[in-house]
């Protein structure tokens, strides 16, 4: 049994991988942002006291968090399509990304809105805050804050869960890689490289997330507490 | 000329006020007030309904029957305006509670800016002077986490006081601080109560509501068993008044 490795052959096709990586980055960017708003509306709807919209939030997380996401995938997929809908596969993958790491988020942002003590509420309340002015100035951050290290890998766990996305002809990593592997027969090459690629990936999101932690909370950066 | 409220109108009236948690009757029709300037002291046990009593001005609590103006609002109606009250009152807890993720000056002029819609130089003017007040000028730019109890209540103080309100309230605001920083603390509200701030203060500072107080109100078991000037203290009239004091309560 020997093995034999030919990686030049595979590795002449960078800029293919490149485009890829960078695709897959780009899924990850707009589902983050979008998945990060629509987790925390829903975390914010499971906790208002209309049982209407607090189902409904429910009723999402609790669907999204059961199903698994190559069947939601090919429910947008297909469901926009019957509905006679056309639209990019990286557009119809943004979506769904998002339906899906929005349901997750809403679970651990909810984690966050808990752990905020009832008298920071009451101290605002008393300074006659509003509502909206309560949430955005006083739970927000702190609750973001509380929960950011499980927030920041749910989003890389979903960039690596976006490979599954080549399964509607997305261009992304996993995509690329299929394509190349059925190309040149030098499968085992070209998923070490892409595995390799997958865990730059990472890097870089982990990256950007400690950046954005140093910008989000100046006060662990003062105290030289940073996440 | 504008004719000013006539200073016997209170700005803190209860009257028969009623209420519950579940089955525990906490306020059993308590009535008192507090006129401008004036400065009272709840006292009594634990449980003994003075925590609520002082939430339900605020509307922290809301009441079961009876009635309560505060400056002006009938803050037992269902449609009082929380938002109008609470620029008219301040409110110290016990545990301070000033926003961990703000500055010392950030949680000062939050409120003025988003309630008020106050300028931001402007705020921060205002900051700057409260803190003077409470003697922390110099921790401006510091996290309420690298102050002490005592200077965080002093900061919570001034939080306050920067929404210039009519009326403070202060709930046991001295119940975590060990006796130096307690003193600290009382210091200011000694100051408030001498600039003329109208406060109703649930403490058990029994020397210090002694010293600072107009009126006592006693409360024993959700009612005001006895109430009068400070000296009820060293003379009370009722057996549990005399026993509560009388517990070593009273500190010269």
């Amino acid at each position: 049994m020997s093995l034999q490795l030919d990686f030049p052959a595979v590795l002449e096709r960078w800029p293919s991988f490149l485009a890829g990586a960078v695709l897959t980055l780009e899924l990850a960017f707009f589902a983050t942002v979008l998945g990060a708003l629509l987790g925390t509306l829903a975390a914010v709807g499971r906790g208002t006291h209309n049982s209407l919209i607090a189902g409904a939030c429910k009723v999402y997380v609790e669907t999204i968090r059961n199903t698994p996401l190559l069947v939601q995938i090919f429910l947008v997929y297909f469901g926009l399509a019957s509905l006679g809908l056309k639209y990019s596969a990286f557009t119809v993958a943004v979506a769904a990304l998002t339906i899906n790491v929005g349901a997750y988020t809403a679970e651990i942002m909810r984690a966050g809105f808990e752990a905020i003590p009832r008298g920071q509420i009451e101290a605002a309340e008393g300074l006659a805050l509003s509502r909206f002015q309560i949430y955005w100035h006083i739970i927000l951050l702190p609750a973001v804050e509380k929960v950011y290290p499980a927030l920041t890998s749910q989003f890389v766990l979903l960039m690596l869960a976006s490979s599954v996305c080549s399964q509607i002809s997305a261009e992304e990593l996993t995509a690329v890689a299929n394509y190349i592997q059925s190309d040149t027969y030098r499968a085992f090459e070209t998923y070490i490289i892409v595995a390799v690629l997958y865990v730059i990936l990472s890097l870089v999101m982990r990256a950007g997330f400690w950046g954005l932690g140093l910008l989000l909370f100046p006060r662990r950066r003062r105290l030289g507490t940073p996440l | 000329m504008q004719q000013n409220a006539p200073s016997s109108e209170p700005i803190v009236s209860l009257h028969n006020v009623q209420k519950s948690f579940g089955a525990l009757r906490v306020l059993d029709g308590v009535s008192f007030a507090v006129a401008r300037g004036e400065v009272l002291a709840l006292i009594g046990r634990s449980g003994s309904g003075k925590s609520t009593a002082l939430r339900c001005i605020d509307r922290f609590e809301k009441v079961d029957g009876g009635q309560i103006v505060v400056c002006g609002h009938r803050v037992d109606r269902p449609d009082v305006n929380l938002r109008a009250l609470r620029q008219d009152v301040g409110i110290v807890f016990q545990s301070y509670n000033l926003f961990p993720h703000l500055t010392i000056e950030q949680n000062i002029t939050l409120a003025p800016c988003a309630v008020k819609g106050m300028a931001t130089s402007q705020a921060k003017d205002l900051a700057r002077k409260v803190l003077a007040q409470v003697g922390l000028d110099e921790k401006l730019h510091a996290y309420p986490e690298q102050l002490s109890g005592g200077q965080q209540q002093r900061a919570a103080i001034a939080r306050s006081l920067a929404m210039q309100p009519k009326v403070m309230l202060f709930d046991e605001v001295t119940s975590a601080l060990d006796p130096e920083l307690t003193g600290e603390v009382l210091k200011v509200i000694e100051q408030l109560a001498a600039d003329g701030m109208t406060m109703v203060m649930v403490t058990h500072e029994m020397g210090f509501a002694k010293g600072i107080a107009d009126r006592i109100v006693f409360m024993h078991r959700g009612k005001v068993h006895e109430t009068g000037p400070a000296s009820i203290l060293t003379s009370p009239t009722t057996p549990e008044l005399t026993q509560f004091v009388g517990t070593g309560n009273l500190k010269s």
